[in-house]
């Protein structure tokens, strides 16, 4: 196996392992600072904050030969043999140097930057930057200009990394950005007319080792160290693409990708990324309500549950629908609720809404029609339960046949998800629970109207197009009068203690051989079902 | 030093000397003729590696050596590109080659294309050149009428396609792998190598960038011979094994505060002195030099004391200067302000800066606002000390930068203030006497003003 050494410290690779000088100091505990290197895009190796030594060792002597000259690492292979020295005197004064430069024409206006407390140059300046400020060059003028619709450049920040301008012709394919000018006067720009206005753009943000970018839609709303980051998925589409969820009292103010190989890489689409503000929509249901001769009652959930209950074990055949942005754990409680008090309830999967078509970009991310996070899970779980996959339509046709005289239909779209011609052809259940996030045709015909759970507000595991499963946790708790699904399940199957996700996963993956694979612990990345259930099938085969 | 009679330069006064009909009534295409022939291309990479020619265009690399980075075997295509963007201040010969002589550097291209197998070949022109952009594409035209480009040139298996590229006036368009951007029409940001370009260049093939005296140069050697090459110039270093020697002839641009500025042929090794007095007719004015630059602005100063120094590619290193350059001689006579110099140089350099390296993008600005401070009347002693360091730590030497353009920009500014030292603090004091001490930071000036 090739051997790195970092600063005396031994590194092993994979055989065959492309990694750079930054990657592989990473691994023996090192930082090298960075401003233009990103794993995810081209080496341009200009920034020159990665400055190191390097030089070979002679596995025989042990004799290590440097380079005279600095190096970049991002730009210099780590092969068996190599040395990188990141903390002599030479590469000190280099990234010193560097810092400086960098802050020469830096407005540093940190307490007005939205980056402050995530800022690459705030950070690598107390690192690695000089205590005295010996520039005399005018600064800054404080520009700041949109380049699209969502994006905004704070001209006097950028430290030219160029990033972004990178991204866009890399990943998205769009190439709006580009750099103006020559030398110290380089701006980034759009061209006029074509401005910044694809839908993975908010990336360039989050690329931005500095404030030069903001993301319009969270900047001035929160400090970034009064945020706390919670792993999620986002719910936008099945992609399911990893993402962060930043919170602050249950406020979520920021959603960020979280980098997964096997899903998302680095990156995220902006539908996902502002898809977030229906979590805090003053339309979101709160109220638990009971209909009665036309007449609405307001309920405590304390007192609905267990009437509902009652209904439920009085009314015959019951039915249930298993929206797509349910968690599997959520799916499979509320199936096995249904079933515990009527063996034969009709349990389907329900409506999975598709707009459009799969838009893929340069690099291969796709943004999917599917617009759920779960419907492979659901999927999964109804096929558990029912024979094959039926959709709401077979319930329907129960409902008309008058065999199903109550139902539990589980929502928690963001948008209209049923017309008033599907919801009428329910209203015959005599006892028809519906449980959103907003108001519908079918909530309108609703015996008992259940406030429910936003995506940041679950716990539980998503399944996503190519069957790779993720689990979360929540990020913030549900807004007063709003109750959990998982919670709510778990009550009416008289649970012990709390509902807890990844127990109920446990019981989902022992009941249901495509869920093998999530039986052990569920990492951040995910599990993949399908390389599961081919594991399990060579060891029983 | 016996009488040299010029070859490079042998055709420029003669009438009508840029035609095709000119040219070849004095020997013209013998060489062309002679490779197609008799030579592999093999045998001539061979023969142009046996010279030890060196490329003109300012690094001085073994031009043969260079030809043979090639990949062996490759599928092809292989280009050629003429680096034409002759833009280093005070450098001239490439525009006198190109205007008066151009068969000469279509003859040495074609052959430099044949060494390499090229098929095609771009000549990468500056923009402020509209006679030779002119002239150069009369004489293509000529040459694919002629036969001597196109299809199966003089009757060989070997086919050139040369095209004229016309570049936008950036001086990093010069450096060869921003040339190879620019002629991409990508922004003429230089490559991180490796990959070089003889590995990975232009439309990511491999790619030869030679220049245009470089590659008359080639012409001649296969006319007359390595022998005759070899005859001229300043022999290796026994002592060194890696110094290749200063062979051939070499156009020197004489500039500045002489009474006969111009370009001109000797042998390699030339001292500064004889160039200035018997080729320059002397210092102008009958004052005597204070400073010369020996190969281009990027290249340093030599001081008076220093001018019986040969110009060759290794002498220039052990005064501290980058080396030859371009061999564009600038004289700078006893009247000329060592400051007003340096405001200039940095002003290039900064203007000029890509903008890619921040050391660079940085350091040539900084130091620009630095000198606009010192000329302004509010310079302190401190402000040398920065400006060293700023030279001292910005380039490709030190690793700090992608290409040579801020090592360029580094020595005019190490070399200024390290020998003219005590005409910098003078100024400084004469200039700012109550405050030429103070170390604390300065508020900038309101008139920094580049473009």
């Amino acid at each position: 196996m090739p051997t790195v050494y970092i600063d005396g410290i031994e590194v092993q690779l994979a055989e065959g392992e492309r990694a750079n000088g930054i990657q592989a100091a990473e691994r023996a505990g090192i930082e090298i600072p960075h401003y233009c290197w990103h794993p995810g895009l081209t080496v341009v190796a200009s920034c020159r904050m990665c400055l190191v030594e390097t030089g070979t060792r002679d596995p025989q002597s042990g004799e290590v030969k440097m380079l005279p000259k600095l190096v970049p690492a991002c730009q210099t292979p780590a092969g068996d043999n190599t040395v990188f020295v990141t903390n002599s005197d030479k590469v000190k004064q280099a990234r010193s140097i560097v810092e400086e430069d960098l802050l020469i024409r830096h407005p540093i206006d940190c307490p007005i930057c939205d980056k402050a407390g995530e800022c690459d140059l705030q950070d690598y300046h107390f690192k690695y930057g000089q205590d005295e400020r010996r520039a005399d060059v005018r600064p800054f003028t404080s520009r700041r200009r949109d380049v699209g619709d969502t994006v905004t450049l704070f001209v006097d920040r950028c430290v030219m990394c160029t990033r972004c301008v990178r991204f866009t012709r890399e990943i998205s394919g769009t190439s709006e950005l580009f750099v103006a000018h020559r030398g110290s006067h380089e701006e980034i720009e759009v061209f006029p007319g074509y401005p910044l206005d694809n839908k993975m753009a908010g990336n360039v943000v989050d690329l931005c080792p500095v404030g030069a970018l903001g993301d319009k839609d969270f900047l001035y709303r929160q400090r970034v160290w009064m945020m706390k980051a919670h792993d999620g998925v986002c719910t936008g589409c099945s992609t399911g693409c990893s993402i962060e969820v930043e919170e602050n009292q249950d406020t979520v103010y920021r959603l960020k990708p979280r980098e997964n190989p096997h899903i998302n890489e680095w990156w995220m689409c902006d539908e996902g990324r502002y898809g977030f503000h229906h979590v805090h929509s003053d339309r979101r249901l709160t109220n638990v309500e009971r209909i009665e001769d036309g007449e609405t009652v307001l309920l405590e959930w304390t007192q609905v549950l267990p009437e509902i209950d009652e209904r439920f074990r009085q009314a015959g055949r019951l039915g249930a629908a298993l929206s797509p942005h349910l968690t599997v754990e959520e799916a499979y409680l509320l199936a096995k609720y249904v079933r515990s008090i009527d063996p034969e309830a009709v349990v389907v999967l329900g409506p999975v809404p598709v707009e459009g078509q799969d838009e893929s970009f340069k690099n291969g991310f796709t943004i999917r029609a599917e617009k759920c996070p779960n419907r492979r899970g659901v999927e999964e779980v109804v096929r558990h339960f029912s024979d094959g996959v039926p959709t709401l339509e077979e319930l329907i046709a129960n409902v008309e046949a008058g065999v199903v005289q109550a139902a539990w239909i589980s929502g928690g779209y963001k948008n209209d998800w049923i017309d008033d011609a599907k919801a009428e052809r329910l209203a015959p259940v005599s006892c028809l629970v519906v449980q959103d996030l907003f108001g519908s045709p079918l909530l309108d015909r609703a015996r008992y109207r259940l406030p429910g759970a936003a995506f940041a507000e679950r716990a539980g595991s998503y399944v996503n197009h190519v069957d790779r499963l993720q689990s979360v946790d929540w990020a913030i708790r549900p807004p007063a009068g709003v109750r959990v699904e998982g919670g709510v399940y778990w009550q009416l199957l008289q649970g012990q203690r709390m509902f807890k996700a990844r127990g109920v996963l446990e019981e989902v993956a022992r009941e249901i051989p495509f869920f093998a694979a999530a039986a052990n612990e569920v990492g951040p990345l995910g599990v993949d079902l399908k390389a599961g259930s081919a594991v399990e099938k060579a060891v029983t085969g | 030093m016996p009488e040299f009679e010029p070859v490079l330069l042998a055709n420029v006064d003669k009438p009508d000397s840029h035609t095709l009909k000119a040219y070849d009534a004095v020997g013209g295409h013998r060489a062309l003729r002679k490779a197609l022939a008799d030579m592999t291309p093999e045998a001539l990479v061979e023969l142009v590696k046996s010279s030890n020619l060196r490329g003109r265009g300012g690094a001085g690399f073994p031009t043969g050596l260079k030809w043979s980075f090639l990949p062996k075997d490759h599928p092809g295509p292989v280009y050629m590109c003429i680096n034409a963007d002759e833009s280093e201040p005070g450098t001239f010969n490439n525009r006198i080659l190109m205007e008066e002589d151009p068969h000469q550097v279509i003859e040495g291209a074609t052959l430099s294309c044949y060494a390499t197998r090229a098929t095609t070949a771009y000549i990468y022109l500056r923009y402020e050149y509209p006679l030779a952009l002119e002239r150069l594409q009369a004489a293509i035209d000529e040459c694919y009428a002629a036969g001597y480009l196109g299809k199966n040139i003089l009757g060989s298996e070997f086919s050139l396609d040369m095209y004229l590229h016309r570049g936008a006036a950036a001086y990093i368009c010069g450096e060869e792998t921003g040339l190879i951007e620019s002629l991409e029409g990508k922004r003429a940001w230089p490559r991180v190598k490796p990959p070089f370009p003889a590995v990975e260049g232009v439309f990511r093939k491999p790619t030869v960038v030679n220049n245009i005296e470089t590659v008359s140069c080639v012409t001649h050697i296969v006319d007359r011979g390595v022998e005759w090459f070899k005859s001229l110039g300043v022999p290796a270093d026994p002592d060194n094994p890696r110094d290749p020697g200063s062979y051939g002839p070499k156009l020197y641009c004489l500039s500045g505060h002489v009474n006969k500025p111009g370009c001109y042929e000797a042998p390699l090794g030339l001292p500064c002195r004889q160039l200035i007095d018997e080729y320059g007719g002397g210092v102008w004015k009958g004052r005597k030099a204070k400073a010369v630059i020996p190969g281009g602005i990027s290249t340093g100063l030599m001081t008076e004391a220093e001018l019986d120094t040969p110009l060759d590619f290794g002498s220039l290193g052990k005064l501290g200067c980058l080396g030859l350059g371009t061999a564009a001689v600038v004289v700078l006579d006893e009247t000329v302000s060592m400051v007003e110099f340096l405001h200039n140089s940095c002003r290039f350099f900064a203007h000029e800066s890509c903008g890619q390296c921040t050391p660079c993008r940085e350091g040539t600005n900084w130091a620009l606002a630095m000198l606009e401070r010192i000329r302004a009347g509010r310079g302190r002693l401190r402000d040398l000390e920065l400006l060293l360091e700023i030279g001292d730590t910005m380039g490709m030497m030190p690793g700090t930068t992608i290409c040579g353009l801020a090592d360029g920009a580094a020595w005019p500014i190490k070399q200024a203030i390290r020998k003219f030292r005590d005409e910098f603090e003078d100024y400084i004091k004469r200039t700012n006497p109550s405050g030429y001490l103070v170390t604390d930071a300065v508020p900038a000036l309101p008139l920094v003003n580049i473009h």
